[in-house]
């Protein structure tokens, strides 16, 4: 596997991770009356998401002639 | 005398040598951080109820530390791929701000452990618990920054009971029945947590001595041997991948869950 599936998959891995901080943050501000800022932070947690996934696409068009292995 | 396949790919295998040796590594580091995490769930799902600590950890800066991590496998992606299109100049910079980015975890990983060091639980003699920074100790009393507790669970789940003030506390020494830091002796919790991290922070510190080396005296390769100093970059961005993507998975089960 070359440098360039494991940065797919570390990003995919990154992406989980953004959605699911977001959903987390988002239930703390609501489960437990948490301050305004973990609500933004969820808002932001999975505009961050959003952001890799475009990234993600932008590294596979731009490394389109790179070898998986 | 060259060294055989350092560029081109073995037949047998279909990858030049250092890369089947690095995924051969990688698969050891799989197993050491795996047996670690099965013995995280195996603690905690054996914790009694009501008695994990939850909460305990700095979330903010954890998601700092994150954020760097996913920021230094981007930096260190595209200093390959600038070697791939022979631009030198802008390896140096993305290979910069990815030994940077290494320096900065580490930095905001030690303020944790420093955080923790310097937490103290005090059990006292009439059974109340004080909680908080440590601000003084002399052989006559203690004094923390923090709070009084009835019962030791208001202490275990801060994601419920995080609003607390904390008040200067000074308690006479022949009060105290027991002293004890958040470090990896405190309990279970703390003792994974230091493990699991240290060991994470190793392989960040270690990663970072590679990638200062590839940066700087190594970088000369790149005037002889252009090709094999690309393959070095890939080989030290999957390992510098494997230690983030550790990181990943060690944030949320430890901040967060």
């Amino acid at each position: 596997m070359s440098l360039k599936a494991f940065h797919l998959v570390f990003i995919i891995a990154s992406i989980v991770l953004a959605f699911g901080f977001g959903a987390w943050l988002l239930r703390q501000c609501f489960a437990f009356d948490g301050p305004v800022i973990e609500l933004a932070g969820g808002i932001a947690s999975i505009v961050a998401g959003i952001g890799l996934i475009v990234y993600e696409r932008y590294f596979l068009k731009k490394t389109r002639n790179v070898s998986y292995l | 005398m060259d060294i055989p396949y350092t560029v081109d790919t073995r037949p047998d295998t279909g990858l030049y040598n250092a890369k089947a040796g690095i995924w051969l590594f990688l698969a050891s580091e799989v197993m050491l951080f795996g047996a670690l995490f099965s013995a995280y769930i195996l603690l905690r799902v054996g914790a009694p109820e009501g008695l994990w600590p939850l909460g305990w950890l700095n979330v903010p800066l954890g998601t700092i530390n994150t954020l760097v991590l996913i920021t230094s496998s981007i930096t260190t992606v595209m200093a390959w791929a600038a070697l791939k299109v022979n631009q030198f100049d802008r390896f140096k910079l993305f290979h910069g701000i990815t030994l940077l980015c290494a320096l900065i975890f580490v930095g905001i990983k030690s303020f944790e452990y420093y955080d923790k060091f310097t937490h103290y639980e005090v059990t006292l003699k009439d059974g109340r618990i004080a909680d908080g920074h440590l601000k003084e100790a002399t052989d006559t009393h203690v004094t923390i920054s923090g709070r009084f507790v009835e019962e030791r669970e208001e202490l275990y789940d801060l994601h419920k009971h995080k609003a607390h003030g904390h008040e200067t506390i000074t308690i006479a020494r022949e009060d105290i029945e027991k002293l004890s830091n958040y470090g990896p002796r405190h309990n279970t919790y703390m003792a994974i947590y230091f493990t699991l991290t240290g060991l994470h922070a190793l392989h960040v510190i270690g990663g970072a001595i590679v990638i200062g080396y590839l940066w700087g005296p190594g970088s000369r390769l790149w005037r002889k041997d252009p090709e094999r100093f690309t393959n070095r970059i890939e080989i030290s961005g999957l390992f510098w991948h494997f230690v983030d993507l550790v990181w990943i998975f060690l944030f949320p089960i430890l901040y967060l869950l």
